[in-house]
């Protein structure tokens, strides 16, 4: 009996206090940056797109429902052609960025994605690209690897000594 | 056998070879770099450490590298011991130290040797904090593309080119820690076999340039095992496909036939499968594309069978099931081979040498054995690649059988082996048109028209059993030079033979059947290889056609009215005024082919076969192996294999039997029942209800990626997933993932090994025959009985012609095969049209080279510049075969020179 009152009285105590519903979609959720919603491509400080179409995130996705392919301008620089993702098939697993190795593919928190026509979850890059650098600020894959491109010559990126002279003698 | 132990545990492993080889023939995940199974050891790189305890009572033990540690009896190893790991894991660190953060760009990647032992080892971080080292990379060609940042020194791609397989432009430069694999200078890779670069080196440094144009990772690809199309010897290789089209080939082991490597032309020459010029749906001329499809084509196509009487064309490029269904359908009296008439008596008899003379046929890897060699009028280099670097491995080992028995080397030791050999070769003879680069491992080399290379052939048989026919009228040389070769075959255990129908000679194969027929009588282990001019020359020879001209006759008698071609183009094959004519009297043409060419132009009606990559079916290469090719990817119902088109036609027509044929088996199974010298192919793989633990074999490997993405743009419903009615194989990542049987082996994958190296986990034992067998069946056996001369008769002297020139037929490895030519890359390498002709000769005629001469071959005129050489016999010319842009003639031929041209040349100056 006394256990059944004191519920109650818990229960009631509940209108005092400071409420989380929220009046979706009039008011936003507040979302921490982790949150694991849409997915993006960004871009380096350079404004370069960051993807090098390295199929690591399409290999990570448990469901596979990211697809590719990889093509080069013309002095070397990888990027892809097309990227897809299905969303009707992506389980938000966050394993893509995970894989990522330019932070090119982010979970940003926004999950505001419904549509009424299931054809309309195919995004391609188009939809995904953005225009910025996403939540990871300052890395440049291409200024890391020892891969030369346009703008970057060979022992021009980070922590390289310039290009060994085969026909040198010093020891 | 020993006995050995390895971390406590008792192993049975064969004796004489190394640790490295013994643990991963256990099966053994051991870490190693530099040694490659087909190249032996030289412990360049440190890696494949391994703990060997002196006796029971020793605990400490040392460390030793594996790769140059002979198996011995009772023997105590420790690969887990944490000394031994932590070596092997500094290693890695160290060779690391200079690596790029390339892996994501890197085409290597998934498949990198590099990567997987860096894993193995468990190498995760970087310590080393200082500047790498960086290179600056050359243009290497059309083929390879390279990056030498990636480089670990390990010399494989060295050992490989310059020692393996001859190649003389690529090396080691420069000192210690800056060594550069690579060219003197930016140019093209020389060898013909440098495609293999890219799987021998175990890093990124050589990669595949094909590939790099529609970059996909190997856990990415459909692959299917197949065979390349590219020559008579029947490569195995896999095909790999991406979004619908063809990404890469690369090799398959068969420790048979072309073990680790490939050819040039079989690597890079896939392209034509996604050429622009294509034929991808069937074309009626009468009907409007659009309103044309699958049925509407069979439908009149069945039309003109009804209405005509039909005659059947097949061809040495097609299947044995698309030319074997053909000939089932027009009836045997009217299925023609569909080869030029010289060849066909060409390929007749070398099936008849095969058949009928004493001497055996070995494969690949048997050639490589051999202690003696005499070539006789083939190109080898050019027109069977893979077979030439055999020769070569034959000449390499041959010394080293004596000397390392001797010195008590084990072959494997390759630095120690070479230092012993220096630069002595095996003997080798070559008599050929004109010289190759090959040639400079030869012994001895003789250059004349194809007549004299057969008599020479003849005085070496007749020195051999004298009575052989005799050869009048030999020069001294001529002479001393038989007498030498007939000694060295009688000298050698396993005398070799080959000859082959590409210098076009019907005495050459003749000559050398009598020398293997000589051998064999004197008791020797004599082998005969013979090439044919295609992939499956010896398949059609064994179906058995009549000839071309008998078909050009049938129509233009009037005996037949409808002609239906089997994915060929009759332009390669005889005189364009009479094909054309021919094509031109047929009242319905109809084609079956996968590229638009000038004979699918004329076609009444087209059917839109499938390439090797679109079809299943079954190739006899010059060894009478029969191999069983897989298709790559689905297609759609417009696009299939010819067999299929023409059972389909059958089935319509309501033909008697092949209208109860459904499916591939079924037509296997009639080939086999109706033909006994095809007795056994059924089996030369699972049939399609073959299954493991209930599962189909899958194509793509388990991590294949994008599936429920790849065609969401078109519709985000999946497709259902394609069914393969044809084989045991399933075309997604679906089914067994285990080891499948040796002739249905995709590609090669273990846990742990992404790379082509993972070959190790599905062999016998390493570098040996593929578990279950070497896939392929040899359906040609020959008669040891029959020692008597194959031939009586020797030809005369060859006489030169006044204002003629006896013209012969020069191969190009790339240029000469039709299919390959339709690679960009292949293209590229290709030569410019000439003429070649001998330096006298053209002093004689004032020509200079570049400029052109002008002559007629049956008709046709040819205009073509002039190339000079020392070499070719004088009255004797030479044109390049196959290449595009050179109409046909069926060679060797006359040429008669064109005056009026001749004389037309510069005022001579005088001084
Ligand atoms: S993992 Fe990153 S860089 Fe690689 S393909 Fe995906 S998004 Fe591009
Ligand atoms: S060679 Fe291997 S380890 Fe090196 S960058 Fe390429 S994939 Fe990575
Ligand atoms: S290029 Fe490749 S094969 Fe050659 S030494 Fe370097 S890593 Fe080894
Ligand atoms: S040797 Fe012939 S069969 Fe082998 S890869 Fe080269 S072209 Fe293909
Ligand atoms: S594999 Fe043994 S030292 Fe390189």
């Amino acid at each position: 009996m006394f256990s059944l009152l004191r519920s109650m009285w818990l229960t009631f105590l509940h209108v005092f206090h400071k409420r989380e519903t929220i009046q979706y979609p009039e008011q936003k959720a507040i979302l921490p940056t982790r949150w694991r919603g849409r997915i993006v491509l960004s871009r380096d400080p350079d404004g370069g797109e960051r993807c090098v179409a390295c199929n690591l995130c399409a290999a990570a996705c448990p469901v596979d429902c990211i697809a590719l392919q990889a093509t080069e301008d013309p002095t070397g620089r990888r990027y892809p052609e097309f990227f897809r993702i299905n969303f009707s098939r992506c389980i938000f697993c966050g394993f893509c960025e995970d894989a990522c190795p330019t932070y090119a593919i982010q979970l940003i928190p926004d999950f505001e994605m419904g549509e009424y026509n299931r054809q309309n979850l195919v995004y391609e890059k188009k939809d995904l690209l953005i225009n910025g650098q996403g939540k990871y600020h300052g890395y440049n894959y291409y200024k890391v690897a020892g891969l030369a491109i346009g703008g970057k010559g060979k022992g021009e990126a980070e922590n390289e000594a310039p290009p060994v002279d085969i026909r040198s003698l010093i020891p | 056998m020993a006995t050995i132990y390895i971390d406590d545990k008792s192993y049975e492993v064969p004796t004489g070879k190394n640790l490295l080889e013994a643990c991963l023939t256990l099966g053994k995940d051991l870490p190693y770099f530099c040694w490659h199974p087909a190249m032996g050891s030289i412990g360049a790189c440190r890696q494949c450490a391994v703990k060997v305890y002196k006796d029971d009572n020793d605990t400490k033990g040392k460390l030793f590298m594996s790769c140059m540690e002979q198996v011995r009896d009772g023997m105590r190893i420790s690969i887990a011991d944490m000394e031994a790991k932590e070596f092997r894991a500094h290693v890695i660190g160290w060779l690391m130290t200079n690596h790029p953060h390339d892996c994501a760009v890197c085409d290597e990647g998934g498949a990198c040797h590099l990567q997987d032992m860096t894993v193995m080892t468990g190498h995760n971080y970087r310590a080393y904090r200082f500047d790498k080292r960086t290179y600056i990379n050359q243009y290497l060609g059309p083929f390879i593309n390279h990056e030498m940042n990636r480089c670990i020194q390990c010399y494989r791609c060295v050992r490989y080119y310059k020692d393996y397989a001859g190649g003389k432009d690529l090396d080691v430069f420069a000192a210690h820690n800056h060594l550069y694999f690579g060219r003197h200078e930016d140019g093209v890779l020389e060898s013909e076999f440098s495609g293999n670069l890219v799987e021998v080196c175990p890093t990124g440094v050589f990669t595949d340039k094909t590939l790099k144009q529609h970059y996909t990772r190997k856990w990415d690809l459909t692959m299917a095992p197949s065979v390349c199309h590219h020559c008579s010897l029947g490569c195995n290789i896999s095909a790999g496909e991406r979004y619908g089209t063809l990404r890469n080939i690369t090799n398959r082991y068969n420790g048979e036939v072309n073990g680790y490597f490939l050819c040039d032309r079989g690597r890079f020459g896939y392209e034509h499968v996604n050429h622009v010029g294509r034929i991808r749906k069937p074309l009626v001329r009468a009907q409007l594309p659009e309103a044309t499809d699958k049925y509407t084509a069979l439908q009149a196509a069945a039309a003109a069978f009804r209405t005509g009487s039909v005659i059947g064309i097949g061809s040495p490029r097609a299947s044995l099931e698309s030319n074997f269904m053909l000939k089932t359908l027009v009836g045997d009296d009217n299925f023609h081979d569909g080869v030029s008439d010289n060849e066909h008596d060409l390929v007749c008899l070398a099936l008849k040498i095969l058949k009928e003379g004493a001497a055996r046929t070995p494969s690949l890897w048997e050639v490589e054995q051999a202690d003696a060699v005499f070539i006789l009028g083939e190109d080898l280099l050019n027109t069977a690649p893979m077979l030439a670097l055999a020769v070569r491995q034959s000449v390499r080992k041959q010394p080293s059988l004596e000397h390392i028995s001797k010195a008590n080397i084990p072959v494997w030791q390759d630095a120690a082996v070479r230092e012993l050999m220096q630069d002595e070769m095996g003997p080798l003879f070559i008599a050929t048109l004109h010289d190759t680069k090959f040639e400079e491992i030869a012994t001895h080399t003789y250059h004349d028209s194809p007549d004299a290379i057969a008599r020479l052939g003849f005085a070496v048989a007749n020195f051999i059993q004298v009575d052989f026919p005799e050869v009048p009228g030999l020069n001294e040389d001529e002479i001393q030079l038989a007498r030498q070769i007939a000694d060295t075959l009688m000298a050698a255990k396993k005398p070799l033979l080959i000859s082959g129908t590409h210098c076009g000679s019907e005495r050459v194969l003749m000559a050398t059947a009598n020398i293997a027929n000589a051998l064999v009588a004197k008791e020797k282990e004599a082998g005969i290889v013979l090439t044919l001019p295609e992939c499956n020359s010896m398949g059609l020879a064994m179906l058995g056609g009549h000839r071309l001209e008998s078909a050009f006759g049938a129509i233009l008698n009037g005996y037949a009215d409808t002609v239906i071609i089997l994915e060929n183009d009759l332009y390669r094959r005889a005189n364009e005024g009479m094909v054309t004519n021919f094509l031109k009297t047929a009242k319905n043409v109809i084609v079956l082919d996968h590229l638009h060419n000038a004979t699918t132009e004329v076609a009444q009606i087209l059917l839109a076969a499938g390439t090797f990559a679109e079809a299943d079916g079954t190739l006899i290469n010059n060894e009478g192996r029969a191999q069983r090719f897989f298709q790559v990817y689905p297609t759609g119902e417009d696009l299939q294999e010819s067999w299929r088109w023409l059972g389909e036609l059958g089935t319509l027509l309501h033909h008697d039997r092949i209208s109860h044929w459904h499916g591939f088996d079924d037509v296997l199974q009639a080939m086999v029942k109706e033909m006994p010298e095809f007795k056994g192919i059924d089996a030369v793989a699972p049939g399609t209800d073959f299954r493991i633990a209930g599962q189909k074999i899958p194509r793509a490997p388990h991590r294949f990626s994008g599936r429920t993405a790849m065609l969401a743009n078109i519709n985000v419903n999946e497709p259902k997933p394609p069914v393969d009615p044809d084989a045991p194989l399933s075309y997604t990542m679906e089914g067994y993932r285990g080891q499948p049987p040796s002739s249905i082996i995709p590609f090669f994958w273990a846990p742990g090994w992404n790379s082509s190296q993972a070959t190790n986990k599905y062999q016998q034992e390493v570098g040996g025959h593929l578990k279950g067998g070497d896939p392929g069946l040899r359906l040609i056996k020959p008669d040891t009985s029959k020692t008597a001369p194959f031939t009586q008769t020797v030809p005369q002297k060859f006489q030169p012609l006044e204002g003629h020139l006896y013209m012969l037929q020069l191969h190009h490895i790339f240029g000469s095969e039709e299919l390959s030519m339709h690679s960009p890359p292949i293209v590229e390498r290709a030569p410019e049209p000439y003429v070649l002709l001998n330096e006298e000769d053209a002093i004689q005629m004032k020509l200079q080279e570049g400029q052109s001469l002008s002559f007629t071959i049956e008709g046709q005129v040819y205009q073509l510049p002039v190339k000079i050489s020392p070499i070719i016999r004088s009255g004797t010319a030479g044109m390049p075969a196959g290449l595009p842009g050179i109409p046909y003639a069926e060679l060797p031929a006359w040429a008669i020179l064109n005056r009026e041209l001749k004389w037309k040349q510069q005022p001579q100056t005088t001084y």
